[in-house]
């Protein structure tokens, strides 16, 4: 075999590693990323997906936060301006995590309508930018 | 000055106007006076930037709040440090950071590039002039950093705390420097394809600008991942975010093409493969650049959404299609001169880390943007996140690894089988026997184990490099250890900095190991109560809360927890992790508490301290405490890096100075005895 030949086989073996390991991560680990709204017509559509992990992504409510520092808990709720989920997320919060903020919520919808979040990440409208002051 | 750095930036679009239009059609008629004019208005348009960017700084440093730039990132109780680094802080000041840079270095281009390529010069002065130029336009027409606002308030809204750091100083210039940078050896491959002069001239007219982009832009991503560190909070440095992915992306097709170009150099092979990586890295600049303005990616990181995302959308299609045109109608002048010849040699471990390199650009662009891909697809947003990464790019970057031993060792064209047994017999050794040591000694960790036997065999061939070098000096030239290995480095800057910055990524490996073993824990403490933590190298940390303290310092009110750490028993020290409520002149809180970890190195591995919070009005707090193996390693390897990036730039001895001197040696010995007779 010439070694261009060779080189091409090589080559398509390379690409195809890459393309095999994108694929199943991507099936492997791909989480949808919802809204509010989306989030409950899936679920409406199809009650097996409150066991499918998602990402939510929305608004915290102003005034809705509420801490247990003991029990490192914090209750809130989230909301797209059409459909509101409350929210309980066990662990740290970000810094930038306050009322107002758009957040995304990684974690499960329960049965019961509430929303358990494994992780956590605020977006204060830009980290390089201030928010309005209250 | 505002209105001086208004008039400033209308000169600039002039200038960028002209400089574009004379700098092509001087080209392309070879008339000396469109050249020389092209030149001076690279020079012209660095200078009234220069004047604007002062324009804006003397309105920083003067708290002038009318303008709405000053008074949006920054306040009269922040450091003048920070008061300045807000020039890039914010949207518009870092566009116009970007125009600067990329001004000066166009000029640079003109002043530093040898005569030798003059036939190039004229096209390069057009295209960094059409790019300065569009950043001149996006700042007058879309984000401008002087604008004034109606009222003027009595302080400004300060600059995020998060932001209040030295690395953030650094971190964003030095990334933009990379970045922009970029734009000069991509000016010169273009007017290469442009002017249909494509022998290897232009390959050794941007060795040096191509080495100094791809240095800024490791320094910038090191540093940023050092900010995201020590700033943040979570406990990492790399967290696959969009806007990490964007300054990873150029990195990686810059890395591709400094190896690429080496086969090019050497065999004239791969020109329309160096050509495509040029041209993508530069687009990937301005992609990155792109998506963390636009919006189209959520990203903790962005800026606010704005219509410059349009701007920058509209360059990127238009410059793609003028690429493929340009590429395309020169096909037939980037013909390869010689053709593959084994699978075994040195063109061909080349290629294969090209593939790798690209491969993981591929992967991460298409992780990064797969959000907007599904949602196109399938009218869902599906996102990927670190493990989607990780899973991609561990195996490939331990081909990668594995490459940067073979690629520098193994012969050109054909590589024997004694060629190969001399340089890897024993490199391969010293792997295989790491790899049986930590299997022996317990690791269990398919990924780890063979990233530090390849790390092992890495350094070995590069500890064999040198040997042998010093060695053969001492041999045949009689020097001393110490002299040889100066006289070895000095006389082969390229080939021995490139080894020394081959061992910094080898660190950076060995870094990512470690955090395949990290481990934390999160605890609510009263006052003298403790929590333990088994470190991965066996031992058991102990963390006594100690207390919490409030105080006022500078701009802000802190407060304080406080923590013992023991080790097996052992005390280790006091550490201690901080809330900070950053204040304006008024003393009205700006921007949420920000929270600083306390962080204790060693080569072992850091112990990481997050202060959460306290129960309300009592002492108890909440920490997060992690034991993050060989993070400092990873610093170590960005110093690595940098100092072998340092000798492959050191000016060699075919610069200008060395060769006047040696002329000069020439001229005395001539007039030697004159000299001597002068001298009495």
């Amino acid at each position: 075999m010439k070694a261009r030949t060779k080189f091409i086989v090589g080559a398509v073996m390379v690409a195809g590693t890459v393309g095999f390991l994108m694929t199943s991560g991507i099936k492997e680990t791909g989480v949808y990323f919802l809204t509010p709204s989306e989030l409950a017509a899936k679920v409406q559509a199809d009650p097996s997906f409150h066991d499918v992990g998602v990402k939510m992504g929305a608004r915290v409510v102003h005034g809705s936060i509420e801490r247990d520092v003991g029990s490192q808990t914090i209750t809130f709720e989230v909301t797209d301006g059409a459909q509101m989920y409350p929210v309980v997320y066990r662990g740290i919060a970000p810094d930038t995590f306050t009322d107002d903020v758009d957040v995304v919520v990684e974690g499960r919808l329960m049965a019961d309508g509430t929303f358990h979040a494994t992780s956590l990440l605020a977006k204060c409208g830009s980290r390089y930018e201030t928010t309005p002051s209250a | 000055m505002t209105v001086l750095g208004q008039l400033a930036l209308w000169l600039a679009l002039l200038l960028g106007v002209w400089g574009t239009v004379v700098g092509f059609v001087g080209g392309w008629q070879q008339r000396p006076e469109l050249i020389r004019s092209a030149q001076r208005a690279t020079y012209a348009l660095a200078g009234v930037l220069i004047v604007a960017s002062i324009g804006l700084l003397v309105a920083l440093a003067r708290h002038d709040f009318n303008v709405a730039y000053v008074a949006s990132y920054t306040n009269r109780t922040l450091p003048l440090v920070y008061t300045l680094s807000a020039f890039y802080g914010g949207q518009s000041g870092s566009l116009l950071f970007w125009a600067v840079v990329l001004a000066v270095f166009g000029a640079l281009a003109q002043w530093l590039t040898s005569r030798r390529y003059d036939h190039l010069l004229p096209h390069v002065a057009g295209i960094t002039s059409a790019i300065t130029l569009f950043f001149v336009i996006v700042i007058l027409f879309a984000a401008n950093p002087f604008e004034r606002l109606p009222f003027t308030p009595a302080d400004g809204n300060g600059l995020n705390p998060q932001l209040q750091n030295p690395g953030m100083v650094i971190h964003p210039p030095m990334l933009y420097l990379g970045y922009i940078s970029i734009a000069v050896p991509f000016a010169f491959a273009m007017a290469a394809l442009i002017s249909k002069r494509l022998d290897t001239g232009w390959l050794h007219a941007i060795r040096k600008w191509t080495i100094v982009s791809w240095l800024f832009l490791s320094i910038g991503i090191t540093l940023g991942m050092w900010w995201a560190y020590v700033e943040l909070g979570w406990g990492g440095y790399w967290a696959w975010d969009p806007v990490e992915n964007a300054s990873f992306l150029p990195w990686l097709t810059m890395t591709a093409f400094l190896h690429s170009v080496m086969v090019q150099e050497k065999r004239g092979m791969l020109k329309k493969w160096n050509m495509v990586l040029i041209a993508l890295s530069f687009m990937l600049s301005i992609f990155g650049t792109f998506i963390t303005r636009s919006g189209i990616i959520s990203s903790v990181h962005s800026f606010t959404q704005s219509a410059i995302g349009y701007y920058f959308l509209g360059f990127l299609i238009f410059a793609a299609i003028a690429l493929v045109w340009l590429l395309m109608s020169r096909m037939p002048v980037l013909e390869s001169e010689s053709q593959l010849e084994s699978m075994v040699s040195r063109e061909a471990s080349f290629l294969f880390n090209n593939l790798l390199l690209v491969g993981i650009a591929f992967s991460v662009f298409w992780g990064t943007m797969f959000p907007m891909i599904s949602e196109l697809v399938r009218g869902t947003q599906v996102t990927v996140g670190p493990p989607f990464f990780n899973q991609v790019n561990i195996p490939l970057g331990l081909g990668l690894l594995a490459l940067t031993g073979i690629g520098p060792l193994i012969a050109w064209r054909r590589a024997s089988p004694r060629n190969l047994q001399r340089q890897f017999a024993a490199p391969v050794a010293a792997g295989v026997i790491v790899a049986v040591l930590l299997l022996a000694l317990g690791m269990r960790s398919f990924y780890a184990m063979m990233a530090l036997a390849l790390a092992t065999f890495v350094v070995g061939t590069i500890t064999q490099e040198f040997v042998r070098g010093v060695g053969a000096r001492h041999r045949l030239h009689g020097e001393g250890y110490p002299q040889a290995f100066a006289r070895l480095v000095g006389r082969n800057r390229r080939r021995y900095g490139g080894y020394v910055v081959h061992l910094g990524i080898v660190l950076y490996f060995v870094a990512f190991v470690g955090q395949a073993f990290k481990t934390d824990i999160e605890a609510s403490l009263q006052p003298g109560e403790s929590v333990d933590l088994r470190s991965p190298w066996g031992h058991t940390y102990t963390f006594t809360h100690l207390g919490v303290s409030q105080y006022e310092e500078l701009n802000r009110f802190t407060t304080a927890a406080s923590v013992e750490v023991a080790r097996n028993g052992r005390r280790v020290g006091i550490m201690k992790s901080e809330k900070r409520q950053h204040v304006d002149s008024f003393g009205r809180p700006s921007f949420e508490p920000s929270t600083e970890a306390g962080i204790r190195s060693d080569l072992r591995e850091d112990i990481y301290i997050v202060y959460a919070g306290s129960v309300a009005g009592t002492e108890e707090a909440v920490y997060r405490f992690t034991l993050n193996p060989l993070v400092w390693w990873l610093w170590f390897g960005g110093a690595v890096l940098v100092a072998g990036g340092v000798v492959t730039l050191w000016p060699g001895a075919s610069s200008g100075a060395e060769r006047r001197r040696a002329m000069a040696g020439y001229a005395a010995s001539l007039t030697g005895k004159g000299s001597e007779v002068a001298a009495r």
